[in-house]
């Protein structure tokens, strides 16, 4: 018996079956949850996908924040619950402060996708227990609001407590503050990144590698055995 | 003011109507008059100036292309042809492809984002017309020169758009080109290509049949934004003494049309549709007539009905708005309450504005009155059409005698190594990562292949690795120097970078740039191309399924090079076994496959070192095209190539730094002797380099495969000649030069961040 792991869909949003498909691959359930929807379906975990939830206006994450599935997504994280934002989910994480911070554009101000090396810097949350802490992996990036940025105080706060989970390495491709390429909640079960694991589970396709799997395989691990 | 119905119409006779405003000439009206057998009201004056422009109703080009049908190869794949939204191809296992490549190239001058984002959407609402889901996006791009300050006005607002919408859609964009040439100044094209996937029994018509049925119009409310795009601003030369054209380019909101795909692919998987047509050029004009004319009934269409943006809008401009994110259905009445509330689901607006009549008359009312009334067939299909004349330009004869194998070569290797970096460093061959960085390329989870690769290659099904490639290609400096031979070069290049990567060409789809029609020598142009083109499809079989026309791309006198792209479409049974560019692995060989020619005319070296366009473009020769296919997608399936990459602009030199590049290994070259009959070393070498001979390929073969891959080439009789290993982290040509990588990288990949920062 596996875990049940809910994607949700916005208007907008795009690697919602991106992201059901990596769910599968580690071997989880994936079950499709709907923006207007407040019944999570007795899922064990949620990922909110990327895409350009309401076209991203007003900014990104700031509509879809206030959708009825949101509410049970809150509280249930408040509760304890896995969510893995994903880009566009990220901000939205942001948006709801489940997660501190906030995304603005990026500093050369133009859309960017490449393949991007981050560090894993915390492997004590949910999603991050099967890398190994320093890991070097290779995620893909496709973003345009992706710079994180934070008042000193949070930014020194997150550093301090460890919750900074991954860095930008080599390049930094928007201008995050510190490099900072994913943050977790202090509970670490609530974790946001830019980059895109859900496109990084098959070498045949994306850029190419599959080093998102550990994160997929980390929150398999976690509930299974919880 | 009174309105103008079709009574009052046919009371006043006299009244004067702004026909040659809307674009239409004066014959052209005087016909919708006999057709009418009355003075049309302004509404109908409306609809037919924008369907009987040259954009709606290839009035020049007709004539031309009928010959793609005429001369159509027997192909089994071809599932629906010329005429529909897209044309439609079997690719086996139950799934179709629909596919297609437009021009948004007027509107993306005047507004370069606006432009080439709703170029995007455009083309994306013609796949989903046909009932497929759209997976992937390509964009073939010309520019003026690299270094006028114009084009950094033009270029990075047409990236930006083409992101902007397509990144927002979900849609992964895999290919493209992207070429600077002085004579695309003033007249950019932004073409823009997209790829749908079926089942075969998904495939969905432009029709309105059973009468009673309801005409749906749903999508973003209508405004006064496009109106005349189509007649106005695609139909006419630019001429810098009118005002302004802006306030005809469309604004696109690519979240609503999101939207509309998801809802749309609802709809049609409950089987609630019965016709369909998207809202592009001509708006509504061109929806509710090809539908009515495609159907078996009439149309009735309150127009009072449609929601609008701009409630002062007349209903000439409601028919004439080009606003867009919008889309027309016809469904059953029983199946209305289910459509709207798939439209509710998704937040998209949906009204019932019409329905099917069991007359043959295409009705419009506002405020209750009649204000069009025509038989939709002389809206839709029965425009003017033109035998335009054409004639072989003068200038042809000494165009062509001004022979590029007359230029100075380099006479020592230093000079060579110099002009090597010189080549890939130019605009044209350099790197063009600073645009496809900003497109989302792997959205979807299916990219198997993108830009830098020979061609995009998406995985239709996951269970069995079936998949489809694309690429683009088109070179306007050889159609210039050959129209009839620049589109085949073009043609056999598309069909070569599908087979590179391993996937079987199936069919074409093609955007027919030129100047203006109303010049002999730009109709003469057009019509050799096509005539190449539709010569070259039936010899190589693949069948061209549908494309796009764009003319009157000049300013003033002076036309862009014609510039025919051709799009080819291939399949390949499992894209595990596709073949990238990259020299991955240390130690295979490096074979050179086919004939190299002394031939520069046209070619990138001739354009780099010497700014020279003359003499003959390269030798076509299909049948070798067809068996380098062949023998790329044998040696693709059966693991005998590791990595192939074409032969085109730029020539081996060009291909080998690509390849390098990509696999970040470098290669030992050996150039075969005697390939010239210059009788020097270095000119041998320089011919081996820079020759843009057609029908060519280098690949990558592990050793274990070398001689079961030599005794295929050798059986068939494509010539294949061993000229080196990757090896090193250089590029080195023996007896000539060494580049190390790093300094080739520099070269190739700084030059258009360079010139856009």
């Amino acid at each position: 018996m596996t875990a049940r792991v809910g994607v949700v869909t916005f208007p907008g949003t795009l690697d919602d079956r991106d992201s059901q498909r990596a769910v599968r691959i580690a071997g989880l359930e994936a079950v499709p949850l709907w923006h207007r929807d407040k019944d999570l379906h007795q899922v064990d975990a949620v990922v909110l996908p990327g895409g350009f939830s309401y076209g991203d206006y007003l900014r990104a994450g700031a509509i879809s924040r206030f959708s009825p599935v949101m509410e049970s997504i809150i509280e249930q994280a408040k509760a304890g619950m896995p969510v893995l934002g994903i880009c566009n989910g990220f901000q939205i994480l942001t948006e709801t402060h489940l997660l501190p911070g906030a995304m603005l554009r990026n500093d050369h101000l133009h859309f960017v996708c490449r393949d991007q090396k981050l560090r894993v810097e915390n492997t004590h949350t949910a999603w991050t227990a099967n890398f190994a802490q320093g890991q070097e992996i290779h995620i893909p990036l496709k973003n345009i609001d992706g710079q994180f940025v934070a008042d000193e105080r949070t930014i020194d706060e997150l550093e301090a407590e460890g919750r900074v989970v991954f860095r930008y390495l080599d390049v930094n491709p928007n201008g995050s503050l510190r490099d900072i390429a994913g943050i977790t909640n202090a509970t670490g079960n609530v974790v946001g990144l830019m980059p895109h694991p859900e496109h990084a589970v098959d070498p045949l396709v994306g850029t190419g590698g599959s080093d998102g799997l550990g994160f997929f395989t980390s929150i398999l691990r976690k509930l299974v055995k919880a | 003011m009174t309105l103008d119905t079709t009574k009052h119409a046919a009371e006043t006779p006299d009244v004067e109507l702004p026909w040659a405003e809307l674009g239409l000439k004066e014959d052209e009206y005087l016909r919708v008059r006999e057709v009418l057998g009355r003075r049309p009201t302004g509404a109908e004056l409306a609809m037919y100036s924008v369907m009987w422009s040259e954009h709606c109703s290839y009035k020049s080009s007709k004539v031309h292309l009928r010959q793609f049908g005429e001369k159509a190869p027997a192909s089994d794949a071809l599932l629906v042809g010329i005429g529909e939204n897209a044309g439609v191809v079997d690719i086996g296992q139950g799934y179709a492809v629909t596919f297609k490549v437009e021009s948004h190239n007027h509107p993306s001058y005047v507004e370069p984002y606006q432009g080439a984002a709703t170029g995007v959407g455009g083309i994306v609402r013609d796949i989903i017309a046909m009932g497929a889901r759209p997976v992937a996006v390509v964009d073939p791009l010309r520019m003026g020169a690299a270094d006028h300050p114009d084009t950094k006005r033009v270029l990075p607002g047409v990236v930006a758009g083409i992101g902007g919408y397509g990144n927002c859609l979900g849609l992964p964009n895999i290919g493209g080109e992207l070429v600077f040439d002085a004579c695309y100044q003033g007249n950019p094209l932004v073409n823009a290509g997209a790829i749908g996937v079926m089942r075969h029994e998904d495939i969905h018509l432009a029709k309105a049949s059973g009468t009673g049925n309801k005409v749906i119009l749903y999508g973003a409310r209508t405004g006064g934004d496009g109106i005349g795009g189509a007649s106005i601003l695609a139909s006419e030369t630019f001429d810098d003494a009118k005002p302004s054209k802006r306030p005809a380019v469309q604004v696109g909101d690519p979240f609503q049309e999101k939207l509309l795909i998801e809802c749309t692919l609802e709809a049609f998987a409950e089987k609630l549709v019965v016709g369909i047509q998207d809202l592009g050029a001509a708006g509504l004009s061109c929806a509710t007539s090809e539908l009515a004319s495609n159907g078996s009934g009439g149309m009735r269409v309150e127009l009072d009905d449609v929601p609008l943006r701009d409630s002062t809008l007349s209903p000439e401009e409601i028919l004439m708005s080009e606003s867009q994110e919008r889309m027309c259905a016809v469904v059953e009445p029983a199946k209305v309450e289910r459509f709207l509330a798939i439209c509710e689901k998704w937040d998209v607006i949906a009204t019932v504005i019409g329905e099917v009549t069991d007359g043959d008359r295409l009705e419009i009312f506002w405020h209750g009155e009649k204000i069009v009334d025509v038989d939709p067939r002389t809206v839709a299909h029965d425009g003017p059409v033109y035998e335009r004349p054409y004639a072989r330009p003068a200038w042809q004869d000494a165009l062509q005698a001004d022979d590029a194998g007359k230029l100075p070569r380099p006479a020592t290797s230093d000079e060579l190594r110099e002009q090597v970096l010189k080549l890939v460093a130019s605009p044209n061959q350099a790197s063009k990562a600073w645009v496809t960085d900003q497109y989302d390329r792997i959205v979807q989870g299916n990219t198997v292949l993108a830009q830098p690769e020979d061609s995009g290659m998406v995985r239709v099904s996951e269970d069995t690795g079936l998949g489809v490639a694309i690429a683009t290609d088109g070179n306007g400096r050889f159609a210039k120097l050959d129209p009839y031979a620049g589109a085949q070069l073009a043609l056999a290049e598309s069909y070569r970078n599908v087979a590179a990567a391993g996937a079987k060409p199936l069919a074409v789809s093609d955007c027919l740039n030129f100047g203006s029609p109303e010049d002999p020598a730009v109709m003469w142009q057009f019509a050799e191309a096509v005539r190449g083109l539709a010569d070259g499809c039936q010899q190589l079989g693949t069948p061209v399924t549908g494309g796009n026309v764009s003319l009157y791309n000049q300013t003033g006198d002076a036309a862009i090079h014609p510039t025919p792209v051709v799009a080819v479409l291939g399949v390949i049974d499992d894209v595990n076994r596709r073949t990238p560019i990259a020299f991955a692995t240390e130690g295979q060989l490096v074979y050179l496959l086919g004939e190299t020619r002394e031939e520069f005319g046209g070619s990138a070296w001739s354009q780099v070192i010497h700014d020279h366009l003359g003499g003959l473009p390269p030798k076509v020769d299909l049948e070798r095209e067809r068996l380098l296919a062949e023998i790329l997608v044998s040696g693709s399936r059966d693991g005998m190539i590791d990595a192939a990459h074409d032969l085109s602009d730029g020539g081996l030199v060009q291909a080998l730094t690509e390849s390098c590049l990509r696999g970040g290994k470098g290669a030992r070259i050996v150039l075969p002797e005697g390939v010239s009959e210059s009788g020097t070393v270095v000119g041998d070498a320089f011919v081996a380099l820079f020759s843009e001979s057609a029908g060519r390929a280098v690949v990558a073969v592990p050793r274990s495969e070398e001689l079961r891959f030599t005794d295929m080439c050798g059986a068939r009789g494509l010539p294949a000649a061993r000229i080196g290993v990757v090896d090193g982290d250089a590029l080195e040509v023996q007896g000539q030069f060494s580049i190390p990588l790093t300094e080739l990288r520099q070269a190739h990949e700084a030059t258009i961040p360079a010139l856009l920062a």
